[in-house]
C-alpha cells in the first residue's frame, strides 16, 4: 500500500524505499495522543525520551565526580555535596536508566513485532508502568530538591535508616516506586511471548533478543519485589522508628544486605541480559550468519537468570558472613561466569567465515565484546574469595562494574539505538558520525576506567572524596577519559536528531537483517503488520544473497501462509 | 625534575599473606590477560579475514557444534574452579588466627578509630604494633557499619554496630601504611583513615611504657566492674544471685529455654547489654540491661576482664582448678 506514498524529502544515499503514508507516529497527533496511548512503539519513544533524560542527569553527576577527583584534596566542594553526588549518581543510573533501558525502549518496541504481535499482552499496564516509572522519577528528583541523599545507591543500614541527614525517606519510596514499572513490564513480556507468538514462530524460532529478554523478565518478576520491600523498610524505619535493621532499635543491619543483594546481584544481569539480546541480532546480522549455537545461547539466558538468583553473597564477603557460607557464595559465583563466556565464544564464532561489514551497530557490538570480556574476567577476582578481601570496595570494584555496566550495558543500549533507529524513524543517521563516535567511546571508556582496576590494587577506598597524593595521576588519566567519553555521549544525541529531519529515508530494512520487525515498513504502521505474519523458518536465516531479501513493507516472509500451526 | 618520577603502580606487600595474595592475584591476571588478548586477537583477525569484499555471495550457514560448545564450557569452568580453590584456601588461612596472637580492640564510629591496647596504651586513628608477630583485632561499631582496612597487608574487614567482627594479620616490614575505612559510613568517610605504624618488637615495647603508662585493659575492666556493682550478683561467694563468672569465657553455657552456647565475646558482650537474649539455666533473668550505661570500650573492657577470669580452653589439661585460681 505504501509505494504511492511519495518521499517528500530528499533520497540520498543507497538505501531504499519509502516512508509510508500513514505510521506510528503520524496516526495521531498532540500531547494527549502521547500521554494516553497505548501502543507499545510510542511507550517506548515515551521510555526512550525519560531515560535519555535520567542519563543526562546521571552523566552530570559522573562528571562532577570525575573533576572533584582531579585533585587529592577534595577541594571543589564539600564532602556533604560530594557524597549527594555520586550517590545520586548511582541511584539515578541504575534504576531510572540502566534497569529500563533496552527492555522498556528496545523491548517494549520490538519484543512485540519480533514475535509478530501487535501490541504486548497488556497495553494499558505497559502505559501504566512508564507512569510509576515517571512518578518514581519524580520523587527522586524531589529528594534532589529537598537537599539530597548520600547514603550510596546501596542504602547500607543502619545509616541510611538512622544516621544519615538527608532525603532518605523520599528516595527510597522513588525507588520502591519505580519498582513496579519493572514488575510490570517483566509480567507483560513474559505473557506476551508465552501467548501472543505469530503462527509457526515455535520456541526455538524465536529470536535470541526474545529469549534474554525472557530471562530478564523472570528476574524482574522474582526480584523486584524484594528490594523494592527492602528500601521500603529502610523508609519504615526512618519514619516510624520500627527497629528492622539498626541494632540499637533491635534490628540487624546485615539482614538488609541479604535483601539488597538477592536482588542487586540479578539486576545486573536485568541490565546485561538485554544487551546480550542486542548482541545475537546485532552480529548475525552484519556478519550475514546465522548465530552460531542458537541453543546454547538462549540457554545460557535462562542458566545465567537462574544461577544469578544464588550468588547475592559474594557482595558480603567480608561483612562478617560465615566462611563457609561465603565459600559456597563463591563457588556459585564462578559458575555463572561460565555461561557469560559460551555466549562470548559463540559470538565470536558467528563471525568465523562470515562477511563482515562494519556498520556504526557492528563496532559497537565489537565495542561490547571488548569491553564486556574485560568486565567478565574483572569479576573473577571478586568471586575468588582471598582477592575480594583486599579488592573490595576499592576502586576495582568501581571500575569493574562500569566495564560491565557501561562497557557492557550501554555499548548494548548503544548498539541496539543505531541497529534499529531507521526502523523506529525511518530515517538513516550519518554513518561517519556514527562510527567516530563509536570509536571514541571505546576510547573514552578505557582512559576512564582502566585506570582504576590500577587504583583499586593500590588499595583506593570508593566513595572516597580526598585521597592520598600518590593516586593523582591515576586519577587524572581517568578524568581525561571521562572528558572524552562525555564527548562521544553527545555526539550522537546531535546526529540522531538532526536524521530525523535530514536523514535519508531507510525504508523497511536498510541492513537487510531478517526477524518480523524488519518485514514490516519503517516506521512501522500503527499495529505493525498489515496481515499477521507467519513464521516457516528459523531465526537468522541469512542464506539468501542481500538482494534478495524480501524488502517489501507490510508483506510476510514469501513463503504461503500456513493454517495457524498449534503452538509448541 | 626529581619529583617527577612516577608513583609505584603496586601497593607495599607487607604482611605474611599479602605476597601469597599478590601471586593469587599474578595468577588471575595471567589467565586473563591471555583470554582478553586471545579474544582481542580473534576478534581482529575474524574481522579483517571475513570482512565483506564486492561481489561475495551469502556465507556458509553454521549451525553450531556441541563438541565445541563443551569444550569451551568445561575449560573455562575448570580454570574458575582453580580460581575458586586457590582463593578458598587462602581465604580461609587469612581468616583464621595462628594461636596466642597479640590482641588488641578497635573501636569504630563516625569517623574515627579508636583502638585499645591490652596493656593500657589507647590511640585514635593510628595502631602501633610489632614486626613478626601476629595480631588479631576485635573490632565493633559504636553507630554504623565501618571496615577495616589496610591494603598494604591485604586485609579488610567489615565492623559492625551490635556485634564483634575479628581480624588478624601479621606484618613482615616495619614502617608505617594507610589505614582506610572501606565502608561507605556519611560525611568523613574519606577522612576516616589514619595509619598503621609497624615497629621493631623491642620499639613496641618501648612505646608502650611510655604511651600513657594507665592501667591495663583488664585492670580498667576490674574497675568498671566495682563501680557497675556487677560484683553485687557476680560475686564468687554461694548464693550469689548471678551466676560466677570465673573460667565461663570460651566455657559451654546451658541455656534456660535448652541448649547452650559458647561464649565467646559476642556472647558476653551480648549479656551485659541485652541480658534477657539469653538467660543462663538455674538463674532468673534479674540482671539489668547496661545498655546506654556503658560504651562500647567499656564493654570491651569488662570482656577483658571477665576473659581474665580463666578460659578453660587456654587452660588446657590443668582444667577449671587453675582457670579458677587465677580469678583469685
Ligand atoms: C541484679 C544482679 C546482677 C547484676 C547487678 C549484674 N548481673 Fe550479670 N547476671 C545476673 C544473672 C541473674 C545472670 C544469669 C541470668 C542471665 O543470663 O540473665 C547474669 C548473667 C551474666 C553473664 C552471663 C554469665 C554466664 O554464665 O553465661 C554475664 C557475662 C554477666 N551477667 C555480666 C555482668 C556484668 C559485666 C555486670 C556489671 C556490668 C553484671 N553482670 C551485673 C545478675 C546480675
Ligand atoms: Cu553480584
Ligand atoms: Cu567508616
Amino acid at each position: 500500500m505504501s509505494e504511492q506514498a511519495a518521499p517528500r524529502r530528499r533520497n540520498r544515499g543507497r538505501y531504499e524505499g519509502d516512508v509510508p503514508r500513514e505510521h506510528y507516529l503520524n496516526v495521531a497527533y498532540g500531547l494527549k495522543s502521547w500521554l494516553l496511548t497505548v501502543d507499545h512503539k510510542r511507550i517506548a519513544i515515551l521510555y526512550l525520551l525519560s531515560i535519555t533524560g535520567f542519563f543526562a542527569i546521571g552523566g552530570l553527576f559522573a562528571a562532577i565526580i570525575r573533576m572533584e577527583l582531579m585533585t587529592p584534596t577534595g577541594d571543589l566542594m564539600s564532602s556533604e555535596v560530594y557524597n549527594r553526588v555520586f550517590t545520586l549518581h548511582g541511584v539515578v543510573m541504575v534504576f531510572f536508566f540502566l534497569i529500563p533501558s533496552i527492555p522498556a525502549v528496545f523491548g517494549n518496541f520490538f519484543l512485540p513485532m519480533m514475535i509478530g504481535a501487535k501490541d504486548l499482552a497488556f497495553p494499558r499496564i505497559n502505559l501504566a508502568s512508564w507512569y510509576i516509572y515517571t512518578i518514581g522519577g519524580i520523587f527522586t528528583l524531589a529528594a534532589i530538591i529537598a537537599g539530597g541523599v548520600d547514603t550510596g545507591w546501596t542504602f547500607y543500614t543502619p545509616y541510611s535508616s538512622t544516621y544519615s541527614n538527608s532525603a532518605v525517606a523520599l528516595t527510597a519510596i522513588g525507588v520502591f516506586i519505580n519498582g513496579f514499572s519493572s514488575i510490570f513490564t517483566g509480567l507483560n513480556f513474559i505473557v506476551s511471548i508465552h501467548k501472543m507468538r505469530a503462527p509457526g514462530l515455535t520456541w526455538m524460532r524465536l529470536p535470541l533478543f526474545v529469549w534474554a529478554h525472557y530471562a530478564a523478565s523472570i528476574i524482574m518478576i522474582l526480584g523486584t519485589p524484594v528490594v523494592a520491600i527492602a528500601i521500603f523498610l529502610i523508609a519504615v524505619e526512618r519514619l516510624l522508628g520500627v527497629g528492622i535493621f539498626d541494632p540499637a532499635l533491635g534490628g540487624d543491619p546485615i539482614l538488609y544486605q541479604h535483601l539488597f543483594w538477592f536482588y542487586s546481584h540479578p539486576a545486573v544481569y536485568i541490565m546485561i541480559l538485554p544487551s546480550m539480546g542486542v548482541m545475537s541480532e546485532v552480529i548475525a546480522c552484519f556478519s550475514r550468519k546465522r548465530i552460531f549455537g542458537y541453543a546454547f545461547i538462549a540457554a545460557s539466558s535462562l542458566a545465567i537468570a537462574v544461577v544469578g538468583f544464588l550468588v547475592w553473597g559474594h557482595h558480603m564477603f567480608v561483612s562478617g558472613q560465615s566462611a563457609y557460607v561465603s565459600m559456597v557464595f563463591s563457588v556459585l559465583s564462578m559458575l555463572v561466569a561460565v555461561p557469560s563466556a559460551v555466549k562470548v565464544f559463540n559470538w565470536l564464532a558467528t563471525l568465523w567465515r562470515g562477511s563482515i561489514s562494519f556498520e556504526t551497530p557492528m563496532l559497537y557490538a565489537f565495542g561490547f565484546l571488548g569491553l564486556f570480556t574485560v568486565g567478565g574476567l574483572t569479576g573473577l577476582y571478586l568471586g575468588t574469595l582471598a582477592t575480594d578481601v583486599h579488592l573490595h570496595d576499592s576502586y576495582f570494584i568501581v571500575a569493574h562494574f562500569h566495564y560491565i555496566m557501561v562497557g557492557g550495558a550501554v555499548m548494548g543500549y548503544l548498539a541496539a539505538v543505531h541497529f534499529w533507529w531507521p526502523k523506529m524513524t525511518g530515517r538513516m543517521y550519518s554513518e561517519f558520525w556514527g562510527r567516530l563516535s563509536a570509536g571514541l567511546l571505546f576510547i573514552g571508556f578505557n582512559l576512564t576506567f582502566f585506570p582504576q582496576f590500577l587504583l583499586g590494587y593500590m588499595g583506593m577506598p570508593r566513595r572516597y572524596h580526598f585521597y592520598p597524593d600518590e593516586w593523582q595521576v591515576l586519577n587524572v588519566l581517568s578524568t581525561a577519559g571521562a572528558s572524552i567519553l562525555g564527548i562521544a555521549y553527545l555526539i550522537p544525541i546531535i546526529y540522531l536528531v538532526y536524521s530525523l529531519r535530514y536523514g535519508p529515508i531507510a525504508g523497511p530494512n536498510p541492513w537487510h537483517a531478517t526477524g518480523l520487525e524488519w518485514t514490516t515498513a519503517s516506521p512501522p504502521p500503527q499495529h505493525n503488520f498489515e496481515t499477521t505474519p507467519t513464521v516457516t523458518e528459523e531465526p537468522y536465516d541469512y542464506s539468501k544473497a542481500i538482494e534478495n531479501v524480501a524488502i517489501t513493507p507490510g508483506a510476510g516472509p514469501e513463503s504461503p501462509p500456513s493454517p495457524a500451526a498449534p503452538r509448541s | 625534575m626529581n619529583g617527577s618520577q612516577l608513583p609505584p603502580l603496586l601497593p607495599p606487600s607487607a604482611s605474611t599473606v599479602s605476597g601469597e595474595l599478590d601471586l593469587l592475584f599474578a595468577y588471575i591476571t595471567a589467565i586473563s590477560v591471555f583470554f582478553a588478548v586471545g579474544i582481542a586477537v580473534a576478534l581482529a583477525v575474524l574481522a579483517v579475514l571475513y570482512r565483506r569484499k564486492p561481489g561475495d555471495g551469502p556465507p556458509p550457514q553454521i549451525h553450531g557444534s556441541t563438541a565445541l560448545e563443551l569444550v569451551w564450557t568445561v575449560i573455562p569452568l575448570l580454570i574458575v574452579m582453580s580460581f575458586f580453590v586457590w582463593g578458598t584456601d587462602l581465604f580461609f588461612r587469612m581468616r583464621t588466627p595462628p594461636i596466642e596472637p597479640l590482641e588488641i580492640f578497635v573501636v569504630g564510629k563516625q569517623w574515627m578509630w579508636k583502638i585499645q591496647h591490652q596493656e593500657g596504651p589507647r590511640e585514635i586513628n593510628e595502631l602501633h604494633i610489632p614486626v613478626g608477630q601476629p595480631i588479631k583485632l576485635t573490632m565493633t561499631s559504636e553507630d554504623v557499619i565501618h571496615s577495616f582496612s589496610v591494603p598494604a597487608f591485604r586485609v579488610k574487614q567489615d565492623v559492625l554496630p551490635g556485634r564483634y567482627t575479628t581480624m588478624w594479620f601479621e606484618a613482615t616490614k616495619t614502617g608505617t601504611f594507610h589505614l582506610f575505612c572501606t565502608e561507605y559510613c556519611g560525611t568523613e568517610h574519606a577522612g576516616m583513615g589514619g595509619s598503621i605504624i609497624v615497629m621493631e618488637p623491642n620499639e613496641y615495647q618501648v612505646w608502650l611504657g611510655g604511651g600513657g603508662a594507665g592501667e591495663s585493659l583488664t585492670d580498667a575492666g576490674e574497675r568498671l566492674f566495682g563501680q557497675l556493682g556487677c560484683a553485687t550478683c557476680h560475686g564468687d561467694q554461694a548464693g550469689a544471685r548471678g551466676p560466677s563468672l570465673t573460667g565461663v569465657y570460651n566455657s559451654e553455657v546451658s541455656l534456660a529455654g535448652g541448649g547452650s552456647v559458647t561464649a565467646d565475646e559476642s556472647y558476653l558482650r551480648e549479656s551485659i547489654l541485652e541480658p534477657a537474649t539469653n538467660i543462663v539455666a538455674g538463674y532468673d533473668a534479674i540482671m539489668p540491661t547496661y545498655r546506654g550505661q556503658i560504651s562500647e570500650e567499656g564493654v570491651l573492657q569488662l570482656v577483658a576482664y571477665i576473659r581474665s577470669l580463666g578460659d578453660p580452653a587456654a587452660a588446657g589439661a590443668t582444667g577449671a582448678a587453675a582457670a579458677g585460681e587465677a580469678g583469685q
